[in-house]
């Protein structure tokens, strides 16, 4: 796995996990061993996170991702690069995501 | 968004009651089939392995995968495979990925003879995300065996644990103490207290039920005759004194049983089950058929609208109960329930003698009762219930709890 992760570059949820919401809550449910430290692990997303996260489809650029959720949150383009960058590594980190086109 | 605006956690892995939708589907039972390789004296749903009657009766797996889909549509995060023996499908691994691929928890109900090389290996790659909960009928081949009637089922069992051991699958073990395996009880909770997941002593079935279809009288005799007096109930709890007394009185003291006729104020229907030919049932356990709804010809989603009034409605009209059960502030510590009074008499509301004797017996040992007084005749049941809380808070602490504290 790649530890750079480009702005042009487009993600998606992985084939490893299904996302599901329950009671307006996404809950990240692992497929397969190792996607978390322990067998029986499931993820959520806090509301910022779940912003990011539904934009991960596999079209939307991480550049354009940011861009949008700057002018959504009010927030500078640096500070929201740090946040959503920091979300895909993590996530990235979990096999939760794989990225669909290289550029 | 602030530094720390993303933020992944676990999440609660408790199944989740759903405040906003009227319909409530935290997690649902299926019952893949009632057919078992273990043919179990105490037994009260098994049929044979090869009975092609059950059989032929049963869901097909893309009707089991329809009623999944269902429970996700729901909003069900854990679903539990039981029976029978659920790994007596032949297609099994086909529904239990579907459940997974839906985003399902899956809790496996399994005596683990059947598990063999290839299911193993799929639950090690595609994980249940909770322990397997296996059965342990003994602990050497003559115990287990004059429990489950089948010859070599011991070594299967023993098989299926390898299997589940070196693979690293998270699993719990569970037993039922009977005459025939008493004296492996030692053994077992020693093996038990070296398995990871095991916190706390394995929980044995002691209070054994009748036949839940009520299909057999000579079967019934017979898990009768089994059924431990009230004093070797007590005799049970003992064996791990401190723990069980204050477990019970905490769970007293959070349930208290305030008067009421309300026949089902134990969640049924929150927590329904789908039995192998079908029918969607308030719980596992009660199977009278005017409770019952078949989810071949109704959706989950209508069968459990259509259930909850009735059950909220349902209050007891027997005057047996009204005068004794109704009033009785111990039926947190009973197993009496609608679906035992059922299997034992046929009705919803007939007070069951021995559940009674059994919860008297044990509210006796918490120090709830005085001998002979009966529950139902206790008229400041609170009074009795903060005593025992005072009792609760003035009491040494949990040895985990002081553990804390020294930390």
């Amino acid at each position: 796995m790649r530890n750079l992760i480009l702005l042009d570059a487009v993600y998606k949820p992985s084939d490893d996990i299904v996302a599901r919401t329950i009671e307006g809550e996404l809950i990240i449910v692992p497929l397969v061993a190792g996607i978390g430290d322990m067998e029986d692990d499931l993820f959520t997303l806090n509301a910022s996170g779940n912003d990011i996260w539904r934009r991960l489809d596999g079209k939307t650029t991480v550049r354009r991702i940011i861009q949008d959720l700057a002018k959504e949150y009010a927030a500078t383009p640096d500070a929201m690069t740090r946040d959503v960058i920091g979300l895909l590594r993590e996530l990235l980190k979990r096999r939760m995501l794989v990225e669909t086109r290289v550029p | 968004m602030s530094t720390h605006a993303y933020n992944i956690r676990k999440a609660s892995r408790r199944a989740r009651r759903s405040s906003r939708n009227p319909v409530r589907l935290p997690h649902l039972d299926i019952e893949l089939t009632e057919r078992c390789d273990n043919n179990c004296i105490h037994c009260s749903i098994n049929r044979p392995p090869q009975d092609a009657q059950a059989r032929a009766r049963e869901l097909t797996a893309s009707e089991w995968k329809g009623i999944l889909s269902q429970a996700a549509d729901l909003q069900a995060l854990t679903v539990r495979f039981t029976g029978g023996e659920p790994l007596l499908r032949d297609d099994f691994e086909d529904i239990y990925l579907h459940a997974r691929r839906l985003g399902l928890r899956v809790v496996l109900f399994t005596n683990a003879r059947n598990l063999t090389e290839r299911r193993a290996d799929l639950l090690a790659r595609h994980p249940p995300l909770e322990p397997v909960e296996v059965s342990v009928y003994g602990m050497r081949p003559a115990t287990y065996e004059a429990v489950s009637r089948v010859r070599g089922s011991f070594r299967e069992f023993w098989n299926g644990i390898r299997r589940l051991q070196t693979r690293r699958i998270p699993f719990i073990v569970k037993g039922a103490l009977l005459p025939q395996n008493v004296a492996d009880q030692d053994r077992f909770e020693t093996w038990a207290r070296t398995l990871p997941r095991m916190r706390r002593p394995p929980a044995s079935l002691v209070l054994f039920s009748l036949r839940e279809r009520r299909d057999s009288p000579a079967r019934n005799a017979r898990i009768r005759a089994l059924r431990p007096a009230p004093e070797a109930v007590i005799a049970c709890l003992e064996r791990h004194a401190d723990d069980n007394r204050r477990s019970l009185r905490e769970f007293c003291s959070r349930f208290p049983s305030p008067p009421s006729r309300a026949l089902f104020p134990c969640g049924a229907g929150c927590t329904p089950s789908v039995d192998a030919y079908g029918k969607l049932q308030p719980c596992l356990s009660l199977r009278d058929p005017s409770w019952v709804y078949d989810v071949r010809a109704v959706p989950i989603r209508e069968a459990l609208a259509r259930l909850a009034p009735r059950l909220r409605r349902k209050t007891a009209m027997r005057s047996s109960y009204r005068s004794r059960c109704a009033r009785c502030f111990i039926r947190g510590l009973c197993e009496q329930c609608p679906a035992r009074s059922w299997s034992e008499h046929g009705t919803l509301d007939t007070p069951v003698r021995y559940y009674c004797h059994v919860a008297h017996a044990q509210a006796r040992w918490l120090g709830l009762l005085p001998p002979g007084e009966k529950a139902w005749n206790v008229h400041q049941p609170k009074t009795r219930i903060q005593r025992m809380q005072s009792e609760i808070l003035h009491a040494q602490p949990h040895p985990s709890r002081r553990r804390l504290q020294t930390v």
